[in-house]
């Protein structure tokens, strides 16, 4: 079959390549010309930031750490984005899940690691599931923009859980807004000690490659993508667009829910007010630079990951700040958004090589 | 006397040539009709002499001069026109808001509305066009649009005007008056050219047939009047063609399909008025009648797109009603009038293309809702073979495959899994004369099989030839049943305008 699977697929796959691969390398060539600009070694930063994320052991636990939140709301983002729907609401069911989670795993007692993590991971789940679910509900019944809904979402849970965090369930013994530490039975593996990379990498990965699978070899996936690629297609064909739109946003929700009850769960031990540094925001990059394939956003999460551990690194020693890295991501979106720059720009790139061999050759043959 | 002369152009697409070394000349005042079948290159050729696209080689003489296109602007500089195929017009504005758009008169930021109309009315009155300036142009007949269209050219100053199928859209009566008015514009001077592949509006209005095929110049002088429509089909497509043969159902069956008292909403407005009617086994009922007289309607309350206000349907004595998913599971199988927006998934594989709608039969889908890729790929070959679909795996994506070949995709789909009724709209539109010819003689063997077949069509010819029943569709209303032959073409094209009124009336009276 090999042959016969080829054309259509990896033609679309070789475009969508090159896409992710100029835009990455483009916002990192503006990233070092604006590091160069603001007064310091452009090459040397770079060298220092990939030596210290793959080069050490705790460089690289770092990184995968890093990334294992972005990964799910990147996840996540993509998955939504197969019907065509935009999950702008990772920031917030992600919050709702890391609450869901610390609370599951600090008041639930007496009950062994083996069914207390997943307890407290499948509550999130649902939670989250519950929440998107409601959205597009929404969108299916009153045709509700479900980009303005999750947004505003976003802000209702954050201001929410931070509520929650700083009055009736506070820590009493702390002075920041968090709730009571969860049970030692509720708490993630650490892979390995003295990091923050625990057993949730795996979980992620296992979620990427399921829902790769359920894309790939079910007709439920079948469905998600007609309705993507053709909505009016999907139903003249008798799909039932309000049930592929309902799964599929439930399920994004839920799988970004399961990245704040991870860093709940294996991170901070509680849920912490305003934990999230822009993760929510970090998914939808990881998934535009990944073509929306989600077993592909592990990978361009994982740079993220990279590149946030490199300047957190450095930022003990150099000053280039951690935003920096906020500046290369947004910088991808542009980029993977608009592929068309990217295409005039190899463009004018190559007909300036061209320009410039023709006149050497020219300048030789006068000689 | 000479006025264009494009030589040896060249236009290679990556892995296509589009056109390889056409000449092609323009006298001064005379109408040429540019023959071919689609993909021959013939818009292509047009786009290059209008300066939308670039030939790769080949060069282009304006009255002897050479000419450099690099835009339309540069074309139309020189008086060369084009009319689109789809209209490009502003529906909420008058007619002349609409010529004079792009091109206002008045000094500097303001617009002389006044001296606008004047211009308009003098145009309109010079060339007999019988348009009101100051209708809104959704308010028109799809006729008058393309007229506004010829209109806007004219007010641009142009000497050539080239037409992209001109009457793909239009009625029989007002295909003649088109073809008055374009002679009319010869005879002021104008030259013009007609993109076209049908064969007996070419021999009935051109001085001159230039056909192309595949990509080149088959024949540059050929005088209409001394080529039959068999010779010039023979030139385009390269070899015999068998169209236009009746072949009358042999064996015409029980009532398959019964629909009573359809009546469909649409926008406050009733757009099926109350239709009856029964198709047969072994039957094609052919439904004929101008664009917009309520057939999107009635396709999509036959196929369960959308919910009527009254109907009584039922197939094979069982009632239907619900969404598509219950007209499909019904035995209602339906190729759709917009194969593109309805039909097919263009980025999808053609081999997923031919599941689309069956995908949960237990052939392609197991019970925990796995995907069966081995079936799936067999019958996908199998199709691609039975139904001649030119592809080059069945894995390439819907989209690299012409029309014709994106519609055998949907009637394979469709006729594969042997439906009781099959509602087809516009089965052979963009489809070059090959996949029709192919595609009518499937629908026949079908039909001959017991199916009981619906055939919406624009293509007055289409419907003639292939129905063995025909019904004139005119507001929501039927207006006419007939047996094949019963009723000529004019009175066929005055049926489907409206004009069973003024026959019922005199009758009546």
């Amino acid at each position: 079959m090999g042959d016969d699977a080829k054309s259509a697929k990896s033609v679309e796959w070789r475009k969508s390549m090159t896409t992710s691969f100029f835009a990455l390398l483009f916002s990192l060539i503006i990233g070092m010309i604006l590091i160069q600009a603001s007064g310091y070694s452009a090459i040397e930063s770079y060298k220092a930031i990939f030596g210290v994320s793959l080069g050490t052991v705790k460089g690289f636990a770092l990184s995968l750490s890093q990334a294992t939140p972005i990964m799910f709301t990147g996840i996540s983002f993509a998955l939504a984005y197969k019907v065509r729907m935009i999950n702008t609401g990772a920031e917030g069911q992600l919050y709702a899940g890391a609450m869901t989670a610390a609370l599951i795993g600090a008041y639930v007692t007496g009950i062994p690691g083996i069914i207390h993590v997943p307890l407290a991971l499948f509550c999130a789940f649902i939670v989250g599931g519950v929440i998107a679910g409601l959205v597009a509900l929404a969108k299916i019944r009153f045709n509700a923009n479900e980009i303005i809904m999750t947004l505003m979402l976003n802000d209702i849970i954050k201001f929410f859980t931070s509520y929650l965090a700083n009055g009736p369930l506070k820590d009493a013994q702390s002075g920041i807004g968090q709730t009571i530490r969860i049970q030692e039975s509720a708490q993630l593996t650490k892979l390995i000690p003295q990091t923050q990379l625990t057993s949730a990498i795996f979980l992620v990965i296992l979620i990427a490659i399921i829902l790769q699978l359920m894309l790939n070899k079910t007709v439920f996936g079948y469905e998600i993508k007609v309705t993507g690629f053709n909505l009016k297609a999907a139903k003249v064909a008798g799909i039932s667009v309000a049930r592929t739109y309902l799964i599929t946003f439930a399920l994004s929700g839920a799988v970004a829910a399961l990245g704040g009850a991870v860093v709940a769960l294996g991170v901070n031990y509680r849920f912490v007010d305003g934990f999230s540094s822009g993760y929510g925001f970090s998914g939808i990059s990881v998934a535009a630079l990944a073509a929306y394939s989600p077993v592909g956003a592990i990978l361009s999460a994982f740079l993220v990951g990279v590149l946030r551990a490199g300047t957190i690194t450095l930022n003990r020693t150099t000053r280039i700040p951690v935003e920096f890295v906020d500046v290369i991501q947004v910088l991808v979106i542009i980029f993977v958004a608009a592929p068309a720059l990217i295409h005039s720009i190899l463009r004018w790139l190559k007909a300036f090589r061209i320009h410039r061999r023709s006149k050497e050759l020219g300048g030789a043959e006068r000689c | 006397m000479e006025l264009i002369r494009m030589e040896q152009i060249t236009k290679i697409y990556p892995g296509t040539i589009a056109l390889d070394h056409v000449d092609f000349s323009l006298n001064e005042q005379e109408i040429v009709s540019l023959l071919g079948e689609n993909g021959a290159g013939k818009t292509t050729l047009m786009k290059i002499l209008y300066g939308m696209t670039a030939p790769t080689s080949g060069s282009i003489f304006f009255k002897g001069e050479p000419l450099k296109l690099k835009k339309p602007a540069d074309a139309i500089e020189k008086g060369i026109c084009m009319v689109h195929q789809h209209f490009m017009l502003v529906p909420a504005f008058t007619v002349t808001e609409n010529i004079i758009l792009g091109n206002e008169p008045g000094t500097g930021a303001f617009l002389s509305m006044k001296e606008a109309r004047h211009k308009v009315e003098r145009l309109i009155q010079q060339f007999h066009f019988n348009l009101d300036p100051d209708a809104k142009i959704e308010k028109l007949s799809v006729g008058e649009q393309q007229r506004v269209e010829i209109l806007k050219v004219l007010y641009r100053k142009a000497e050539v005007i080239i037409l992209d199928e001109p009457t793909a859209v239009l009625t029989p009566h007002e295909v003649n008056d088109l073809f008055a008015i374009l002679q009319a514009l010869r005879e002021e001077g104008k030259t013009i050219i007609i993109i076209t592949h049908k064969l007996k509006e070419t021999k009935a209005l051109a001085d001159r047939v230039v056909v192309l095929r595949d990509g080149k110049l088959i024949q540059s002088d050929i005088n209409p009047k001394k080529v039959t429509t068999q010779q010039l089909s023979e030139m385009m497509v390269g070899r015999q063609v068998n169209l236009s043969k009746r072949q009358p159902a042999a064996n015409i069956g029980n009532i398959c399909l019964c629909l009573k008292d359809l009546v469909v909403k649409e926008g406050g407005k009733e757009r099926i008025k109350g239709i009856s009617f029964e198709i047969h086994h072994g039957e094609i009922l052919g439904i004929a009648g101008i664009e917009g007289n309520g057939q999107t309607q009635l396709i999509e309350a036959l196929t369960g797109m959308c919910v009527p206000k009254r109907m009584e349907l039922t197939v094979e004595d069982q009632a239907v009603k619900g969404d598509c998913k219950d007209f499909l599971e019904a035995g209602i199988g339906h190729i759709p009038e917009d194969r593109l927006s309805l039909g097919l998934v263009k980025e999808m594989t053609v081999k997923d293309n031919l599941i689309l709608g069956y995908h949960r039969k237990k052939e392609f889908c197991s019970k925990g809702g796995f995907r069966l890729e081995k079936k799936i790929l067999d019958r996908g070959n199998r199709l691609k073979q039975q139904f001649a679909i030119k592809a080059p795996n069945i894995g390439a994506a819907a989209s690299s495959l012409s029309g014709g070949n994106q519609q055998k995709i949907i009637i394979a789909r469709v006729f594969s899994q042997n439906p009781n009724v099959i509602i087809i709209a516009h089965p052979t539109r963009g489809v070059d004369i090959g996949a029709m010819e192919y595609i009518h003689q499937v629908m026949l063997n079908l039909r001959d099989q017991g199916a009981a077949i619906l055939l919406i069509s624009a293509d007055l010819d289409e419907v003639r030839t292939l129905s063995d029943r025909l019904l004139v569709l005119y507001e929501g209303k039927i207006v006419s049943e007939s047996l094949p032959g019963e009723l000529s073409e004019v009175e066929m094209g005055l049926l489907m305008t409206g004009g069973h009124t003024m026959i019922e009336e005199g009758s009546h009276g």
